[in-house]
């Protein structure tokens, strides 16, 4: 017999693999049967408000009083996350949350909660490193230096100097953080809005001190997550305490205005960046210091990945860390990409200003110079995009716009890289006698497709229609599978499923071969049925009929080494837009992405995540921005009023382009939830730089940035 | 959550009177847009809602012998299309076509936009209309970026947050106000309706406990033009970061009079007297709006963190100019 490989079909074979196929629960989602963690409202549910640190960034406890609100009609519990002399370190954090009977109620009590805290020294201003220091809120966190930096300067024929920096925004999930819990004896259900089904269960169980197996977490539909939900977090714990407290369900899901606040940032980064190169447009040189909050720790941006894709001969950085009283960061799609990103491809664009290079040429030059082995795949992902925006034709050097008004045109470009390898995965494949099939993993779909492209796994191997297969997931009851965090979901689980589906389908063919007499190394299972060469062999029903009255179950797991998957992937982003200067409102045109993933499972949903990310792109590109306000050390805009997000009109035309020759196919499946935000910011602004020639130094480019900006370089 | 009445009279007289109650602590609901929003946050706690919205009178657009009557709870989308509307009011007509949501356009009033609270983020999180703490301006050395650049010297910093305010007053609409008693009517010119408040309680206009605008009289005298150009940030819901709405009078392609009304640049919709008499006796071009725009915002006195926004009203009065011009000179006019 022919060995049996673990392997994907062939590109010209398949069936399912890599054409657009919409989502297989998108009418559960559009119709709201799809039940996500705030739908879940089992008889008796009890509301919860939270009452939080609103009033300033850092103080003492010196009283917390609930009795007040502990005997308001239809309140039943109380739950303290703070003590008398603990500390609130920044806006927002949670002090008391109060279940009542109705939501109205639960505000209520919360309004007869008293909490006096004492006010201890502050400081929120993330930007101002001078600041910082007085304030002794400066850390040196790290260093690093490669070649003779400052020979490499003196040298070069291209020096630019600059000052940069990308804001600290807020996680923005469609759904908030929150958790649902209630208990049946010592056992407790939660439906938790996680990214970490398998995960977080024994994060409750710790904090409950009962056993893991006792409890059962479930998300079957997340309204997003993007890095921030891989824990039971404080509220989930006080939800399920409540509910234990109370003897009845408890629903805790977090306020919009508390969800910006505590639901996790992407840390800031401000720096002072020299670069320089040869005529040529060579960089030889790259020197930079910043600084920034990923909150009281301080933390921030790590130096280790500055400069970004690119390794220069001479290269020197440092970290610094100012300890802010601002809410906590968590990972936030792709971290810290879009922020090294943005410090390395604005110089780098800057440095093409100076010596009067096209922004394309400068960044062709120097693909020797990537350190993730993409050299080729960038050119020629170069050239598709540049094609794609009409690069060449519409290319005028920075600050030479064509249009006499004030609205200016201009062009950006900026690349990006993540790893995108698999995460671990094991699942149950169980094939019914009947044929129809089914798999259990303790994953989810974070709104990610993860759904659909299983089906499509089990069905483009079993030869099925979609309808055929059905996806079990978001049980912590289910075969244990990594969290959904780093483009790791994709590969993690389709590599899983394809190996127990393709163990499963041997078997059968296997029973097949003695049944038909036919050789078992020879069979296809292809559009419902088991094929010789071209002849059919039997139906699907009837192979299937062979494993006898019970059904086989496979057990698949993942990684391995066997080609199904891969990681590493580029990606270049190319943007036309206008500025008007009298104003400083920025339109995109065109914004094009030219992204590899290697082998697609679903077009459509590659596409959907790309443009995802081209869209929550724009937004912290342009608008997104927590604002901390230096008096009171409040989040001054934690609002969706004031904390604004793109709209439809605001993103411009869209172009997604898959970058798939034969070689991404051949390659296997490679995570893509990161990469497509990566380079926005960059690309913005470069575009910006291009129309105007001005570089507006730090993102977002709110008409503000960019009129200060504009100001500042006619004076 | 504060438990509060809700009435929904059927006439005027009979709103008043239900307004005036409880001390007059009581709110007009309209088109609700925002009112919820104050409620939910606690901003305001009033013992009773009014809606307006079954008072027959209040839901029509009317012919006047002068021009239109609108009534108080005549929404936005229904002005748009309204045959009374067609083809004139060009400053209203432009604030509408900016309010991109369609929730606001198919629930929003005039009336209601004109008593907007501010969207100053220091008033929407509880410091008050002034947003003092300790006898300190929290605007003055903080966030003020959004804040007033004209009119701000007194203790209030916040802008106005009417959009359609000052495209009425450049249309020289009067407001006629009900109450406090069931039988008082007032009329206002638009202009004299705002308040640039002292004290946190008093408000940004002038109505009294019991009052309440029943209808927006805009004044049409077959000659003057009007224009409105608003600086928005983006495409969606959205507040412009200033506003200029201009009038005019223009015969044989100069300008006889102008008015010319800026929004969001201070606590009340501010009037451009010396920039609108400059005009007059110009023609409309860019040179000539770019000098009245310039003299427009001349008073400005910005405060730490907005210069940027006196550029934008700049902007802001000079296109709007210039879509007056373009106007004119359709109708044969010079530009």
């Amino acid at each position: 017999m022919a060995e049996r490989k673990f392997a994907w079909p062939a590109r010209k074979d398949t069936t399912l693999i890599g054409r657009e196929i919409p989502r297989i629960d998108a009418v559960e989602k559009c119709t709201g049967k799809a039940k996500y963690t705030a739908d879940i409202n089992t008889p008796g549910t009890l509301f919860c408000r939270l009452f939080t640190s609103d009033q300033l960034a850092h103080g003492k406890i010196k009283k917390i009083d609930t009795s007040a609100a502990e005997k308001i009609p239809g309140v039943r519990a109380v739950h303290l996350f703070k003590d008398v002399d603990d500390e609130v370190r920044w806006d927002g954090e949670l002090i008391v949350a109060v279940a009542a009977d109705r939501d109205d109620i639960a505000k209520d009590g919360v309004k007869a909660v008293i909490v006096e805290i004492e006010q201890l020294d502050q400081f929120v201003d993330e930007a101002d490193l001078a600041a910082g220091e007085k304030a002794g809120r400066k850390q040196e966190l790290g260093k690093k230096n490669d070649g003779d930096v400052d020979a490499a300067i003196k040298a070069a024929k291209a020096v630019h100097k600059g000052k940069y920096g990308i804001v600290t925004i807020s996680h923005m999930c469609l759904e908030p953080h929150g958790a649902h819990c209630q208990w049946d004896g010592d056992k407790l259900d939660v439906h938790l809005s996680t990214q970490n089904v398998s995960g977080t269960g024994s994060q409750f169980a710790e904090a409950l001190e009962i056993d893991a197996a006792n409890v059962t977490v479930t998300a079957n539909y997340e309204g997003g997550g993007f890095g921030s939900k891989f824990q039971a977090d404080e509220w989930g714990v006080a939800c399920a305490e409540l509910s234990k407290k109370t003897g009845k369900p408890v629903r805790l899901m977090l306020d919009r205005a508390t969800e910006l606040k505590v639901g996790g940032t992407r840390p800031s980064a401000f720096a002072e960046i020299t670069i320089a190169g040869d005529a040529d447009g060579k960089i030889t040189a790259w020197d930079s210091v910043h600084w920034g909050t990923a909150g009281v720790g301080g933390g921030g941006v790590d130096v280790t990945k500055l400069p970004y894709v690119f390794k220069f001969e001479n290269q020197r950085a440092a970290q610094i860390g100012l300890a802010c009283n601002v809410g906590p960061n968590r990972a936030w799609r792709a971290p810290p990409h879009p922020q090294l990103c943005a410090l390395t491809m604005m110089p780098i664009d800057d440095l093409a200003a100076k010596l009067g290079m096209d922004s394309y040429d400068l960044f062709l030059k120097n693909l020797p110079q990537v350190s993730n082995g993409k050299e080729a795949v960038y050119a020629d992902q170069m050239k598709i995009a540049a094609q794609a925006i009409d690069w060449k034709a519409k290319w005028h050097p920075h600050g030479k716009a064509p249009e006499k008004g004030p609205v200016k045109r201009g062009l950006g470009m900026a690349i990006h890289t993540w790893g995108g390898g698999p995460g671990a995965c094991k699942c149950t494949v169980k094939v019914h006698p009947d044929g129809s099939v089914e798999t259990f993993l303790g994953s989810q779909d974070i709104g990610t497709g993860t759904r659909t492209i299983l089906a499509i796994t089990l069905a483009e191997t079993f030869g099925l229609p979609l309808s055929a297969v059905k996806v079990n997931l978001g049980s912590s009851k289910y075969p244990q599978s990594a969290a959904s965090g780093g483009s790791i979901t994709v590969g993690g689980v389709s590599g899983a499923n394809r190996r127990a589906a393709q163990t499963a389908l041997w078997q059968i063919f296997d029973k097949v071969a003695e049944k038909y007499k036919v050789a078992a190394d020879g069979l296809v299972a292809k559009g419902e049925k088991i094929l010789s060469g071209d002849k059919e062999v039997c139906t699907w029903k009837q192979a299937a009929s062979l494993l006898g009255p019970m059904p086989l179950e496979v057990q698949g797991q993942g990684p391995a080494k066997d080609g199904l998957t891969s990681d590493t992937v580029g990606g270049v982003q190319m943007v036309d837009l206008s500025v008007d200067t009298e104003t400083g409102v920025i339109r995109i045109h065109k914004f094009v992405c030219v992204q590899d993933c290697g082998l697609i499972l679903d077009e459509m949903t590659a596409k959907s995540q790309v443009y995802g990310g081209m869209i929550m792109g724009v937004a912290y590109a342009l608008t997104e921005e927590r604002l901390m306000d230096n008096k009171t050390g409040r989040y001054i805009n934690a609002n969706l009023k004031d904390y604004a997000l793109s709209r439809i009109g605001d993103i411009g035309e869209l172009v997604a382009i898959m970058y798939q020759p034969d070689s991404e196919y051949e390659r296997g499946v490679v995570g893509l939830g990161e990469p497509p935000v990566i380079a926005p910011g960059a690309a913005i602004s470069n575009a910006v730089h291009n129309a105007t020639g001005v570089r507006v130094p730090t993102i977002p480019l709110t008409p503000k940035r960019v009129l200060d900006a504009l100001k500042g370089a006619k004076a | 959550m504060n438990h509060f009445e809700y009435a929904r009279p059927s006439t005027e007289g009979e709103a008043a009177t239900l307004l005036a109650e409880h001390d007059g602590n009581t709110a007009v609901l309209a088109g609700g847009t925002d009112l919820f929003n104050l409620l939910n946050r606690d901003l305001v706690a009033p013992a009773r809602l009014v809606d307006l919205k079954s008072i027959p009178s209040l839901g029509e657009v009317t012919e006047t012998l002068d021009g239109v009557r609108i009534g108080a709870a005549v929404t936005l989308d229904t002005l748009a299309r309204h045959p009374l509307l067609a083809g004139r009011f060009a400053a209203l007509h432009a604030v509408i076509d900016g309010i991109h949501s369609i929730q606001v356009q198919s629930m929003g009033t005039l009336a209601g936009d004109l008593c907007l609270a501010p969207n100053c983020w220091y008033y929407r999180s509880g410091y008050g209309l002034l947003a003092m703490r300790d006898g300190e301006s929290l605007v003055e050395t903080g966030r003020n970026e959004h804040h007033a650049i004209l009119g701000n010297r007194g203790p209030a910093k916040f802008v106005s947050a009417s959009r359609f305010a000052p495209a009425l007053i450049a249309l020289g609409a009067r407001l006629r106000i009900v109450g406090p008693s069931a039988d008082e009517v007032t009329l206002l010119p638009v202009e004299a309706f705002f308040v640039s408040p002292k004290t946190d309680r008093q408000g940004t206009t002038v109505l009294r406990p019991g009052q309440f605008i029943s209808h927006v009289e805009i004044p049409a005298d077959g000659e003057t033009r009007s224009a409105t150009y608003e600086v928005l940030q983006t495409e969606g819901l959205d507040w412009p970061m200033a506003t200029a709405s201009v009038s005019a009078v223009v015969s044989s392609g100069v300008v006889r009079s102008a008015r010319i009304v800026m929004g969001h640049v201070a606590p009340t919709p501010w009037i451009a007297h010396s920039a609108a008499q400059a005009l007059v006796g110009q023609r409309l071009t860019e040179e000539s709006a770019a000098s009245v725009a310039d003299l427009a915002v001349a008073p400005a006195t910005p405060l730490s963190e907005n210069e940027y926004k006196v550029q934008i009203a700049r902007t802001a009065v000079k296109r709007a100019l210039l879509r007056l011009a373009e106007q004119t000179s359709t109708e044969g006019g010079v530009a």
